[in-house]
């Protein structure tokens, strides 16, 4: 004999089974999202941990997620709108921002989403340099003062360090593949 | 993040290339799931069909036979269902006029095929690393360029 299983009916079947045992109202959206109509107390809440745990199903975690995502969007005001952001260091910045300590910031950065906080601080500033070079509005030398570099060979040594190619490299290619999509639509119309 | 899985394609008719890539990707930290097509029209042939999870990233050999990796690359392209795909071109040429043409086709990364197994593993995770910022964060997803 052979049997199939649908690991999802499966799984739901028990962590309902856990969540009924201990007398709670809750929905389940998804397959892996858990509802509680009351708040637990933190014993309740163990107690419930330590159960599923037992039956192989865990509590995910998401404050260090929530966390990560908050230090991101700080990231991105500073770079993107904050004026007075360059008078800070950026780990000043940041933890005065969010209320922890640069260290912590750090940890919950890294374990989350596998890049350190300066690197990400350096990818975001070359995201924005990059749509300042396709604007054309402004010169190397006047984007990289704009993104607080010291010059724009420093803007372009990070640049080529980040991409892997030049600035005006950059841009030449992008033109390029705008004029390619444009010619590419007038064909099919 | 344990909760996410990439999903990775990998185009390329050399044998040897592939299991390379398979073991090279083995060594990531990232959960990844590879589907390996030995050329670009079966890679086609699995994208154009129904009910299936795309891949996130797809890694194309440029010099494929039957159907080589710029015509996939113009094919993907040119079909608005794939457009959150990201093509990582993966090329034994260095030829500039090669690399050009792909990025202008629309390819975000271009790699010059590493004669090591540190170097590809290096590689690879680089690709992976940038790609998944470029789908977890707010970044402009239509200038992401990388040559490695």
């Amino acid at each position: 004999m052979y049997v199939k299983f649908d690991v999802n009916a499966i799984c739901k079947r028990v962590l309902e089974k856990q969540l009924d045992s201990f007398g709670l109202e809750y929905t389940l959206s998804g397959t892996r999202e858990v509802r509680l109509m009351d708040k637990l107390s933190k014993e309740k809440e163990q107690e419930l941990a330590d159960a599923l745990g037992n039956v192989g199903i865990f509590i995910v975690d998401d404050t260090k997620a929530i966390l990560a995502h908050q230090i991101k969007e700080t990231i991105i005001h500073m770079i993107y709108t904050d004026k007075e952001a360059h008078r800070y260091k950026s780990s000043t910045y940041l933890a005065d921002k969010l209320h922890y300590s640069y260290a912590h910031l750090s940890n919950v950065f890294s374990q989350t989403t596998m890049v350190s906080i300066e690197n990400f601080i350096i990818l975001t500033k070359i995201d924005y340099s990059k749509k300042l070079i396709i604007e054309d509005k402004l010169s190397f030398s006047e984007i990289a003062h704009k993104l607080n570099y010291s010059s724009s060979s420093h803007l372009s040594a990070q640049f080529k360090k980040t991409t892997g190619m030049t600035p005006s490299n950059f841009q030449r290619l992008v033109k390029k593949r705008k004029e390619r999509r444009i010619d590419s639509v007038k064909v099919t119309v | 993040m344990s909760e996410n899985t990439l999903s990775i394609a990998l185009a390329d008719d050399d044998e040897d290339d592939r299991l390379l890539f398979k073991m090279a990707m083995e060594n990531l930290k990232v959960n990844t799931e590879l589907s390996i097509f030995n050329n670009g029209q079966e890679l086609m042939d699995h994208l154009n069909s129904p009910n299936h999870r795309l891949p996130e990233l797809i890694f194309l050999d440029l010099n494929m036979p039957v159907k080589n990796g710029m015509e996939c690359l113009k094919e993907i392209r040119g079909d608005t269902v794939f457009s959150d795909i990201s093509i990582a071109i993966y090329s034994t040429s260095s030829s500039e006029r090669d690399i050009d043409e792909t990025f202008i086709n629309g390819a975000n990364v271009y790699i010059n095929k590493p004669t090591n197994f540190d170097k590809l593993k290096e590689a690879i995770a680089k690709v992976i690393e940038m790609n998944w910022q470029y789908h977890t964060s707010r970044l402009a997803k239509e200038n992401f360029l990388l040559r490695i």
